[in-house]
């Protein structure tokens, strides 16, 4: 059985469960191999996490040469790599560096690409949903190997035993590569609450909130949900852009979706059109954001919402 | 230095997005208009150079599709760009992001040969495909360092460095012209064209390429070679809209409490 290279998703070893989704997915296609770039002394401890969702092996890329600059170093990286693996395809979870990544490999190896796809059938058919969720296409690539971006919550990740046998891959990265440098990083400040693009609940806030988030926050926990904001929020200074959901910020896909004060304008809908359950708190009646609710309350999310978190806690005792 | 700025001719997204038979992107029966992002891309060009004033610098607008593209172009010309390229050939319809992307690095080239492309800059996606892609495709085909996702753009001497927040950080990345930059919609409000603008925007140079002025052959690029194929394309059914209760007296938080337990979320 082929191959099929999986990009491992992580921060610092941590090992992110979109990579997990990807394995279930890679199943469907060949055999899974996980590609993890980072510190050659996780790659163990890593190795012992893939495997569980069948990983093979499990490449072990050094990052020293690749992590203090932007994309080009990984393409190259992942070039060799599939010169020497040939793989049936290569997957990537979305996210916008590994979207560049696969766009440099792309032209790089001579394949086709296919971004953000939600779903792949065993017989390479991606399933996308586009023009802010009001299509769905199905596309497959048909030239080359078959490079897909997979966006999270794609797979419900399934357990199945791999051999995990590491292998550590000596990559080359050449000087030009090494054009664009980090020259400092800030990691954000955690917030304990479930990372926006992978939570199963949602509970965003928009203009409505009036730059007050504590409704919104509250009953986010209450619910063990990551916060969103609509770009009005952002714009206004009241939430950083990396809690943005809509066409220029995450595009999110959760069980459920409560969104409080947000009108929904066609650039917050493109964000999270696909998601399985919608809920909108406004005082406006005639908000569109109403027209895609399996349910909706007219009403002020300031009182509203603390409330509906006094009730929540009550329920959970 | 002269900047080529890279603008794309999309479906207008408040319009009624649809595909033709073919499965590829209606272009020419839904109104179009400059891509909202690329719009960030032209003022950051502008501002580029406003901000480095006593310099001799240019701004090229470019864009790839069909006649009525053109538009893209023009709008860019009126809000400051000093010329424009337009490329188009009935062969190019349907490219994927690999016959997109050497279109334009081929456009790119032809235009550094004339004028120069110092910078090569780019929103930082298209509203209709919100691929994100073609910059960094852009960059491998000309050889060029990418540095993408700008917030804050900041440049001296043929030093660029940008701001951006990336997954679970903010980053300040550097790189030395030439370069391939993308910028988000955080990078600052778009200008309008002022009256004055659209009037001069009618005497600035406007040329229209084809394939053949780029040197590629319609077996390169369009549907027919495209790497991907698109199978099916399929209208989502529409949400029905589901209860909408009116909170009275704090009836609101029972009712959507009840709601969410019935669903199992609590």
């Amino acid at each position: 059985m082929s191959e099929v290279l999986v990009v491992v998703d992580h921060a610092d070893g941590e090992v992110k469960k979109p990579t997990y989704e990807l394995l279930t997915i890679a199943k469907r296609l060949g055999e899974p191999s996980a590609v993890f770039f980072g510190s050659p002394e996780q790659g163990d401890a890593v190795a012992e996490k893939v495997k569980k969702y069948g990983a093979a092996k499990v490449y072990v890329v050094d990052d020293a040469q690749i992590k203090g600059f932007l994309v080009a170093p990984k393409a190259e990286a992942l070039q060799q790599l599939a010169e020497q693996a040939g793989p049936a395809a290569i997957l990537l979870p979305s996210t916008f560096e590994n979207k560049e990544v696969a766009a440099r490999l792309a032209i790089k190896i001579g394949s086709g690409l296919i971004t953000d796809a939600v779903d792949v059938s065993d017989a390479g058919v991606t399933t996308q949903s586009v023009f802010a969720g009001n299509y769905t296409v199905q596309a497959k690539v048909t030239t080359g190997t078959p490079i897909i971006t997979v966006k999270p919550n794609s797979a419900a990740p399934e357990e199945s035993e791999g051999a995990g046998t590491v292998e550590a891959f000596a990559a080359t990265i050449s000087d030009a590569a090494k054009g664009a440098q980090i020259v400092a990083t800030q990691p954000r400040q955690s917030t304990g609450r479930p990372e926006l693009t992978e939570a199963a609940i949602v509970v965003s806030g928009g203009r409505g909130t009036g730059g007050n988030f504590e409704p919104v926050e509250g009953f986010a926990d209450s619910l063990g949900a990551a916060v969103g904001a609509s770009r009005a929020a952002v714009d206004s200074g009241w939430m950083p852009h990396a809690f943005q959901v809509g066409q220029t910020g995450k595009t999110v896909s959760p069980q459920l979706y409560v969104a409080n004060g947000i009108s929904g304008a066609i650039q917050h809908r493109a964000g999270m059109q696909t998601s399985k359950t919608i809920v909108a708190v406004n005082k406006d009646p005639e908000a569109p954001i109403f027209e895609l609710v399996d349910f909706g309350v007219v009403g002020d999310l300031h009182t509203v919402l603390p409330a509906a978190t006094e009730k929540v806690k009550e329920r959970k005792g | 230095m002269n900047i080529v700025v890279c603008v794309k001719y999309v479906p207008d997204a408040t319009a009624d997005r649809k595909f033709e038979d073919d499965n590829t992107v209606d272009r020419v029966g839904v109104d179009g208009l400059l891509s909202e992002l690329d719009e960030y891309a032209v003022e950051q060009a502008l501002q580029f150079r406003e901000k480095r004033e006593g310099e001799e610098i240019t701004v090229t607008a470019l864009t790839v599709g069909p006649e009525k593209a053109v538009d893209a172009v023009r709008k860019a010309l009126q809000m400051g760009a000093d010329s424009g390229v337009h490329v188009v050939d009935d062969a190019i319809a349907g490219s994927d992001y690999l016959g997109t992307s050497l279109v334009l690095a081929k456009a790119v080239e032809k235009i550094k040969a004339d004028a120069g492309a110092d910078l090569v800059m780019c929103g930082m996606a298209s509203t209709d495909a919100s691929g994100s892609v073609v910059p960094a495709m852009l960059a491998e085909r000309l050889g060029l360092p990418q540095v993408t996702l700008a917030s804050v753009v900041e440049s001296q001497g043929d030093q660029v460095r940008i701001k951006r927040d990336n997954e679970g950080s903010t980053e300040v990345i550097g790189a030395t012209l030439p370069i391939v930059l993308s910028v988000t919609d955080q990078s600052g409000e778009a200008r309008y064209p002022s009256f004055k603008g659209i009037m001069a925007a009618k005497k600035k140079p406007l040329e229209t390429w084809s394939l053949t002025d780029l040197g590629l052959d319609a077996e390169q690029v369009g549907l027919s070679v495209a790497y991907t194929q698109v199978e099916d394309t399929e209208a989502r059914p529409p949400r029905t809209a589901g209860e909408v209760v009116t909170d009275e007296d704090g009836s609101g938080a029972g009712a959507l409490v009840e709601f969410l337990a019935s669903k199992k979320f609590i």
